[in-house]
This record gives C-alpha cells, structure tokens and sequence, in this order.
C-alpha cells in the first residue's frame, strides 16, 4: 500500500499502458463481449488509481506533488520525475474519466479489430497522462510524441471516408510543430546541462532567446490547441475520427496544449510571454469571434462542433495572456468543463451517427418526436456549449470575460460575443436537428436511447450540471497554483547587467 | 617470434573469419546441396567464434599490432561485435530466401565472411593502407554479391553500376590517400596527425587531398551528392544482399571516417566540418524529399538510407567527443532499423513473389497483426518518433550539431524530418488502413520470424531504456579516441 501511495503518478501512467498490452494480446474479434469487459476493467482500475489525486491533493500547496524521481539517461542527465501541481491534477482525473466513458460509449459500435481500438485508448490516457505530470523536459517530449502513434491509428482505421487524408495531416501538423519544440529543449539543456523543468524555471535568458523559444513552443502547443491560423487539422481530424476518438481529441488532446502553455511556454520565457501577449490575446480573440462565425455555417454537426472547440479554446489562451488570476483560473475551469460538454457533444453526435450513419444537419429535423430523452440530454448541452448559467460552460467563459474587462473594456466585449454567437450556432443546430416536423422516414424510425448510451449521458450531465452550480472543487484545485504561476510570472528573467558573468 | 606472437593474438577474430571462409570455400564442394545447411551453420558459428575472441581479448587500453598498421581499440571491439550481431541476424533473415531462389550455396556464406572480414581490417586499420585493403576487400565481396543472381538483368546491371562507381570512389580515396602521404610522409594515421600539427593546414595539397578523401567516405557511405549507386543498387540487388549492404558495412564506412578523418586528419577539421554540413543537409532534404516519390519498398529504402546519413554526418560534423559518441549512436539504431525493415521484406517474399512495392504491405493487419505491429514500429522508428530508439538518435545527433553551434541547420533538420516522416506514415497507413491484396499466409521459419520480433520489439524496448547503449557508445568513442 505504501508503494501504491508513493507511486500514485506511475500507476496512473502505466496501469492504462498494460492494460491495453493486455487486452491487445488477450482480446480478437472472436470473444468479442470478453474483450470489452476486459477493456473496461482496465480503464476502471486505471481511473480508480488516479483517484488518490483528488482525496490526497494538498490544496494550500501551489508547487508540485506527488513527486517521484529516478534516474532515466544520466547520459543525457534526464531523470523519470513526475509530478502534479493544481492545473494537471485535475486534467490527470478528467483523462482517465474519458478514458471509462470512450470505452463504454463504443460497447457495440466498435464491432471490427476490438482489443486494437480498446488497447488504442488505454495506450494513449496512460500517455496522455504522462504529459501531464511529466517534469522533465525529455520525458515530457517522449509522452507527448508517443501519444500521436495510437491517434493517428485511431483515425486510420476506424475513421469515415476520408480518414487518411485527414489522419495524415494530423500527425504531420503536430510533429512538425513539436519538432521545434525538441530543438527548443535541447537548447534549454545545453544551457542548463539538465532536462529538469524547474531549472529552466530559473533560467536567465535575454529577451531575443526568450521570444525564439516562446515560439519554438508556440508551434507546438498552438497547433494542439489548436489556435487559428493554425487550426485546419482539426476540423478534418474531427469529422472523420470515430466518436471515442473525437472525444478524446476534443476533451485531452486540447487541453494538453492549453497545459503545456501554462507548463513551458509561459514560465520558461515570461519576458517573451509579456512581449508578445497583445499577439496572443489577437490569435484568441480572432478564434474566439471568427471560428465562431465559421462554426455558423457549418452543415456538419462534428465540424460544428469541432470549430466551437476552437473558438472554446480561444478563451483558454486569452485567460492565460491576461495574467490576472481570474482570467488563469477561468481559463483552468474552461479547460475541464469543455472537457466534458465537448466529450457529451461528440457523443450525443456518435448517438445519431449509429442509427441515420449521417452527420449532416439536412438530413435530420424532428428527432425530439422520436427520441425525446435523448433531445432533452443534447438539448442541455447544446446550452452548456453556449455557456448558459448554472452549467459548466458558463463558470469559465465567465470568469475569463471579466478578467478581460478589467484588462481592456473592448477586448472583454468581444470576447462577450461568443455568449451570442455560442448561443447562435448551438442554438440554430438544435433546433434544425432536433425540432420542427419529423424530416423524413429515417427519423421516423428512431429508436430512443439505450441503457449503455443514458448512463455515459447521465454521467456526463451531471458533470456539467455539478460544475456549474457548485465549481467551488475546480477552483480549489487551481488556487494555490494559478497564485504562485502569477508571481513567477512577474519576475522578469532578463540577465541584468552587471549581476551576471 | 615472441613479437609475432602478440601481433596475432590481436587479430585472433579476424584469422578466424579468415579460416573459416577459407574453411567454407573448401567445405562447400565436397558437401552434398541437401546437407548444405551445414554451411549455414558453420557460419553462425564462425562468428559466434569470432565475437568470443573479440569478447575475451577485450582491453580497454588501446592496443596496436603489426607495425602500428593495425590497432585494438574499444571502439573497434563495440564495432565489431555489432558487425557481428548484424550479419549474424542477416544470416538467419536470408536463409529461406536464399534457399528459395537456388542461391543458398557455399560462395554465399564465404563471401559474407571475407566481406565481413574486409569490415572487420577497415574497423581496426591504423595506416591508411590497411584501410585501403580492407576497404577493397569488402568492395570486391559486395560487387560479386549483388551479381550473385546471375541471371537476373537487373541485379547484373545493378552490379555493373556498382562495380564502375565504386572503383571510382576507391580510386578518389586512394588519390587523396597518396597527396596526405606526399605532405606528411606516412601512411601510420597517428603519424599523420602529428605531422599535420607541424605543417601549414591551409596548404592546398593537403586540402585537395582531404577533398578526395572525403568524397571517397561519402561515396561508400552513400551521402550526397555521391548517392546515385544508392537508390539503383537497393533496388536490383536480391534482397537479401540489398540487406547486406544497407546495414553493416556502414559502420566500417563510420570507423574509416572517424580513422582517417578524426584521428589522422583532425587538424584539418575546420575544412572537413564544411564538407561533411553540405553533404548532411543536402542528404536529408534529398533523401527525404526523393523518398516521397517512391513506390518500390527497396527503392525507397535506399532513400530513406540516404537521410539517415545525413543524421549521422550531423554528429561527425559536430567534431566533439559528444558528436562522435552521438553518431556511433545513430549508426547503431540504424543498424537494427535496416535490419527490421528488410527482414520484413524478406518475411513477406516467398517463393516466386517478391514483396518489394509498397502495395504488397496493404492490409497486413489483416493478415498478420503481429508482422503489422513490428513493422509499426520499425516504420515510426526510422521516423524517429518516441518511444523508439530512432528517436533517441535522432535526438543525440541533433544536441550534438546544437551543441557545436549549428541552430539553424538543426531546424532545417527537423523539418525535414517532419517531411520525411510521411513516407513511414504512408507504410503504416497501407498496413492498417487499407485492405488486404493477396492474402496468402505468411510463411516463414520460426527462427526468422522469433529474431524478426526480437529485432522490431528491441527499437521499442531500447526506446524506452536507451541509457546502456548511449553508456557504450560513450565508452568506447572516449576510450579509443583521447
């Protein structure tokens, strides 16, 4: 037990990671109803070991926990050191919670390769969350690379019509990014001789390798965001994944960009951060405003729902550039809560996929005459999307906005717009899928939700309805951190003359 | 005779290569064809011989015989022993192929070894003449073995285009060889280094000399713009000789380069560095570029080679201890890449059908999730994608050309490599995404296809713990080179 309680952040790594080396060996096609037990065991166990960073979190401490270190490649001084403060815990327990609900959600509708599309999903939280509590920059890089090897496998294979075209540009958009960021890394370590992060925290750097490292970073982390003009991958990748993938893109992969800002980007080069936020803050407003707008037009509901993401991320990056703690921890709660109402969008997406094989929004119309439990769950997401009072979407959309009024009045009010554009291409979608006169005999023969379908939505809406009323947790969680991450922020890191050699 | 005496205990694995080819050679005709999986065996167990005699004369000094004409490193014992290794894994990939093409015959086994012999003298070679030798040992081995299908055209063809451009190389290392010797006198490379010291570095003759010398060195390596053989000679060669030369003959190109160029010619390293930063950033950008176009496996392969070469010039050019260390790295992963990704080819060939187009991988998964899976990996590792070793020597060489200054090559680097990334993802993609073509089962011999996996499972696991091979490559580069 003692082993289990000093190891908390290896097993939530690396249980989901044999897990699905178990089911890929153990499982086939053959036993099907065995593999999918087996699968749901694994991330069951993989969730419950994560659960110790909620009932054992220190909430007074803003600096790291959990900590565990060993010596990886004393070659290269790169050390196994993990660890979690305020920002990563919660996104450690939102990775393995999705990782459950992707595995109950493709219960029957994964019926070709299983154990593959199983073991795919429990490979990949457990990488996932190695991103996430990673301290070292080497390891960190080794998680994050991996990761796109059983995406990139997800797409391919289980994904629509054009799951290459779209599954390729993926993977080569974010290599290429993260590429730089290696370069970035070996840079920092040849001027720190260490790959530990908190060395680079206390790094001096002159302005000028501070905004080239920035933006090494930034070509990682916003494409994974993604943030405009840099977000084309996601809309292809969105539509043609299978919806466990496309939760999974939508609720982690996004936000691991968001965390990474607030992990290396940020921290590493706070001059740079400070010189180029009015940069930032006009990448997230365009996202915010204009992605928007594109999301209106869309006549897919998955790239509907995949620009909204953009435009829900674009408040992420502008809570971050604010540097209030407001707008950080608004920003934080906006993470979390996208993470479950994207997750229940997309699934409530996947809902009608099996049953019309259809994501246009034409072919539908009066699915609430069929399926009326259904409409009232993707009604009360399409609302939180839209950032309605009382759920989830609201607490950070919020929070954000007014951190960016006390900044700028005119960046807060356009920022405010997304209450009516969210509002407007959630709104209008529902109402063409779900309401009016049934549209034609397919709708007609809808089948209301299933027991297996109404848990995952249950589980989800109640998520986000808790959040929103009382998102007291969240924000405790981050407090401490986002307090500290601000007063390391201020402290410029520009060798001053004469204190240096 | 005492003297005499150490000299050969010093070469004691390469007189026993050299028995034994011999050994072979005459074996062979007294042997009836059914039991000529004797030969087979004999030469597994000449090497295995041979790494024990190189394992127990181990000595972490340096040592040198015969003159100062042949040296005993640690360097050259890893190298060696990782020759070995591959041509011992080569050995066991090709014998079904061999044997289902009429090729499994008693020249093949002894020409390998007198191959690897040549490898092994090139390794070890201290006088630029020894290089020479075991250089044109290894040449004339590899000539007649891609020929060895004699009545293929295109191997034949193949072959001619070797023969003529690499005699040419040969001479160019050879002309440079003799224009060092005309300025400093000597042949020893040791000798040369301090010679070098006491003349002018900016002479012109020394300067043309290293001119030719390094175009010899990229031309065996296969580094642009000395490529062409390359890409014609993967591809006509039978596979298994395609593997052959793809694979262990590129670290006796790599100890020959760091012989002549990092112990002999050091003080002309300023000059050296400039060549070996063209030849690397053009083998990357056209190696990964021409690889794009490719639609036979072998072919591009041969590109793919190309590119990681270019890595490889990246730590040499670094001109550092971290730098060589770094390359010899590189070289290593390399090896077990070219190893995997040919023995895959070899896997699915079978008698009649060569499975050398990217078409004959569509829907492997189908027919073969493990053969799928190995070759996943080999694939993401020659992309140099976590967690498999091909990352790590993508990564140490990069740090190491960072390290010596080089930022914005590196990131011309990476972003080639990001391009190059595509063609690997292409195989991955035709394994996985698409269906099956043929689905004829795969038939191969277990001992194959157990170090087939053992082979492709290794990038993974060296992936995940890099740090004995990095120690080793460490050790013997600063051991062997102080």
């Amino acid at each position: 037990m003692y082993f289990l309680n000093s190891h908390v952040l290896s097993f939530s790594i690396w249980l989901p990671i044999l897990a699905g080396v178990v089911v890929l060996l153990l499982g086939n096609d053959n036993k099907p109803n065995f593999t999918r037990l087996l699968a749901l065991a694994g991330s069951l166990a993989a969730f419950a070991v994560t659960l110790p960073l909620y009932t054992h979190f220190n909430y007074a401490d803003g600096g790291f926990q959990f900590q565990e270190m060993a010596r990886w490649i004393p070659a290269f001084n790169v050390n196994y050191h993990l660890g979690v403060d305020g920002i990563a815990a919660p996104l450690i327990l939102l990775t393995s919670f999705t990782t459950v609900i992707v595995v109950i959600a493709a219960w029957e509708v994964i019926s070709n390769n299983i154990a593959q599309y199983m073991a795919a999903f429990l490979i990949m939280s457990g990488l996932m969350i190695g991103v996430f509590s990673a301290l070292d920059g080497l390891l960190y890089y080794v998680f994050w690379e991996a990761m796109l090897i059983p995406m990139f496998l997800v797409i391919g294979i289980w994904g629509g019509e054009n799951r290459v075209y779209a599954t390729i540009k993926f993977f080569l958009y974010t290599l290429l990014g993260s590429l730089l960021m290696l370069v970035a890394f070996i840079y920092l370590y040849h001027q720190t001789g260490s790959f530990e992060i908190v060395d680079y925290y206390k790094l001096p750097l002159p302005l000028d390798a501070q905004v080239l490292i920035f933006m090494a970073f930034f070509m990682a982390f916003a494409v994974k965001i993604p943030m405009w003009p840099v977000h084309t991958w996601l809309p292809d990748a969105h539509v043609e994944a299978p919806t466990g993938g496309s939760v999974i893109l939508a609720a982690i992969m996004l936000k691991l960009g968001g965390y990474s800002f607030l992990r290396f980007a940020m921290p590493i080069a706070p001059d740079a951060a400070h010189h180029l936020s009015g940069f930032m803050i006009t990448l997230s407003l365009i996202a915010i405003v204009y992605i928007a707008l594109v999301a209106l037009v869309q006549k897919d509901m998955k790239k509907l729902i995949a620009y909204s993401s953009i435009s829900h991320m674009g408040f992420v990056t502008l809570g971050f550039f604010l540097f209030s703690q407001l707008g950080l921890e608004g920003a934080i709660v906006q993470m979390i809560s996208h993470g479950f109402i994207s997750a229940a969008m997309f699934l409530c997406v996947g809902v009608l996929y099996d049953r019309m094989h259809s994501r246009q929004i034409a072919d539908y119309g009066g699915v609430v005459n069929t399926m009326p439990i259904f409409t009232a769950f993707a009604v009360l997401f399409a609302m939180a999307n839209s950032g309605l009072p009382a759920t989830s979407g609201f607490v950070g959309e919020f929070m954000v906005i007014l951190a960016a009024i006390k900044y700028n009045f005119w960046i807060g009010f356009l920022a405010a717009t997304t209450l009516i554009f969210g509002a407007a291409y959630s709104l209008w979608m529902v109402k063409r899928v779900f309401y009016g006169d049934i549209a034609n005999s397919h709708v007609a023969e809808l089948k209301d939700l299933n027991k297996r379908e109404l848990l995952i939505l249950s589980v989800l809406a109640l998520m986000v309805i808790g959040f929103g009323v009382y998102p007291q947790p969240l924000t405790e969680f981050t407090h401490a951190t986002a307090a500290q991450f601000l007063n390391q922020m201020a402290i410029s890191k520009l060798p001053v003359a004469g204190l240096l050699p | 005779m005492e003297y005499i005496k150490t000299d050969l205990i010093t070469v004691l694995p390469e007189l026993t290569v050299l028995c034994m080819a011999m050994f072979i050679l005459l074996l062979d005709l007294f042997i009836k064809p059914k039991n000529r999986i004797v030969i087979y065996g004999l030469a597994q167990f000449t090497l295995l011989a041979a790494a024990y005699f190189t394992v127990s004369t181990y000595n972490p000094a340096v040592g040198y015989a015969f003159s100062n004409m042949f040296v005993d490193d640690p360097l050259a014992d890893i190298l060696k022993l990782m020759t070995f290794l591959g041509t011992s894994v080569m050995l066991v990939y090709t014998r079904q192929y061999m044997q289902l093409r009429g090729m499994f015959r008693g020249e093949y086994y002894a020409m390998v070894l007198f191959a690897m012999l040549g490898m092994m003298i090139m390794i070890s070679g201290q006088s630029m003449l020894t290089i020479y030798m075991g250089l044109e040992l290894l040449s004339l081995c590899l000539y007649s073995l891609v020929a060895f299908d004699r009545d293929s055209a295109s191997a034949t063809e193949a072959a001619m285009k070797y023969f003529v451009l690499g005699a040419l190389a040969s001479g160019m290392l050879l002309y440079g060889m003799s224009m060092i010797y005309g300025m400093t006198g000597s042949l020893n490379i040791s000798e040369i280094s301090s010679a070098l010291l006491e003349t002018n570095p900016k002479n012109p003759v020394l300067i043309l000399g290293l001119v030719f010398i390094v175009a010899g060195l990229a031309f065996k390596f296969g580094a642009v713009p000395f490529q062409m053989w390359v890409p014609d000679v993967y591809q006509g060669a039978p596979t298994s000789i395609t593997m052959l030369i793809g694979s262990v003959p590129k670290f006796a190109a790599f100890a020959i380069t760091i012989r002549l160029l990092v112990q002999g010619l050091y003080p002309l390293a300023i000059d050296w560095q400039d060549m070996l930063l063209i030849m690397a950033v053009l083998s990357i950008a056209i190696g990964n570029i021409t690889a794009i176009a490719q639609t036979n496996l072998k072919r591009m392969l041969a590109y793919s080679t190309i590119s990681h070469i270019g890595f490889l010039l990246f730590g040499l050019m670094s001109a550092n201890l971290n730098g060589f260390a770094s390359s010899m790295f590189y070289i290593t992963a390399y090896l077990l890449m070219t190893l995997a990704g040919f023995g895959m080819i070899l896997l699915l060939s079978r008698q009649g059908f060569e499975a050398e187009n990217l078409e004959d991988l569509k829907g492997l998964n189908k027919r073969s999730p493990w053969a799928a899976i190995l070759m996943l990996i080999t694939m993401f590792s020659m992309a140099g994608v976590p967690p498999t070793l091909g990352f790590y020597a993508k990564f140490t060489v990069l740090q190491a050309a960072l390290q010596a200054g080089f930022l914005w090559v590196v990131v011309f680097a990476v972003l080639m490599a990001a391009i190059g990334a595509f063609y690997y993802l292409r195989i991955v993609k035709l394994m996985y995404f698409d269906a099956p073509k043929d689905c004829s089962p795969i038939n191969a011999p277990a001992d194959m296809q157990l170090v087939l996996s053992v082979n492709a499972v290794a990038l993974l696991l060296l992936g995940i713990m890099p740090q004995t091979l990095m120690q080793i490559c460490g050790v013997a580069i600063s051991l062997s080179l102080q």
